[in-house]
């Protein structure tokens, strides 16, 4: 039962991270990608906890922790650097 | 009977960073991904995150899953609305069918001056005051 789920969410967040790399691939502008990116971070998220799950080992909870610390730094970045004079068309 | 549970709670996270995706790709303009891409995203690694504490059920891993929804929950209004605020001072393209934007009159992109829109409502009493007290 949750084999067959997990192996389900494994192709469902595989589908979601195609979506996402698409958008990050065409997004017109720099800000679209950088939403991308994020969408594309918790997707990771998403795939660490099921791996957890999957493999029975609960330190990988703080890798998934801190892949979302970096995620939301980035970001900010990304928003510093578009606003303090970055590429303002592409 | 929790294996049940937590293949739910991972079937509805999953589901929703599809619905994120499927947004992030349909949708018109910059603003509208966000909606679908945040909020939904977010939403998705939160319930990952609680059929994660459920399998496990101990509880060190149940208070770092919860410190892990707590910090996605601060965060991610945040990451949204800085990069939303980046986007429209670099000037993207909102989506032809979009019908209100209040900014575009009132905010002046050389200068980053917003203005409230009642700047001569409350001009005229202060001169009226200066006048009356000239007089």
């Amino acid at each position: 039962m949750l084999g067959i789920a997990i192996n389900i969410v494994y192709l469902m967040l595989s589908l979601a991270l195609l979506f996402a790399f698409i958008r990050l691939t065409r997004g017109p502008s720099l800000a679209d990608r950088v939403v991308a990116l994020e969408l594309i971070a918790s997707v990771v998220v998403g795939y660490v906890g099921v791996h957890a799950i999957d493999t029975g080992v609960s330190s990988f909870l703080d890798v998934a922790i801190v892949i979302s610390l970096t995620a939301f730094l980035a970001a900010i970045g990304f928003a510093r650097f578009l606003e303090r004079g970055g590429l303002k068309d592409e | 009977m929790s294996e049940i549970f937590v293949s739910i709670l991972l079937l509805a996270g999953a589901s929703f960073m599809v619905l994120a995706a499927i947004g992030i790709v349909r949708l018109p303009d910059l603003p509208t991904r966000m909606h679908a891409s945040t909020k939904a995203g977010a939403m998705g690694a939160i319930l990952t995150m609680a059929g994660v504490a459920l399998h496990f059920s101990d509880s060190a891993v149940a208070a770092r899953a919860i410190a892990f929804i707590v910090f996605i929950l601060l965060t991610a209004p945040i990451a949204a609305h800085v990069i939303g605020r980046a986007g429209y001072f670099t000037g993207i393209s909102l989506w032809s069918g979009t019908t209100k934007d209040e900014l575009r009159e009132r905010y002046d992109p050389d200068t980053h001056k917003l203005y409230s829109g009642l700047e001569t409502e409350t001009e005229r009493p202060i001169s009226h005051n200066s006048k009356d007290a000239s007089d």
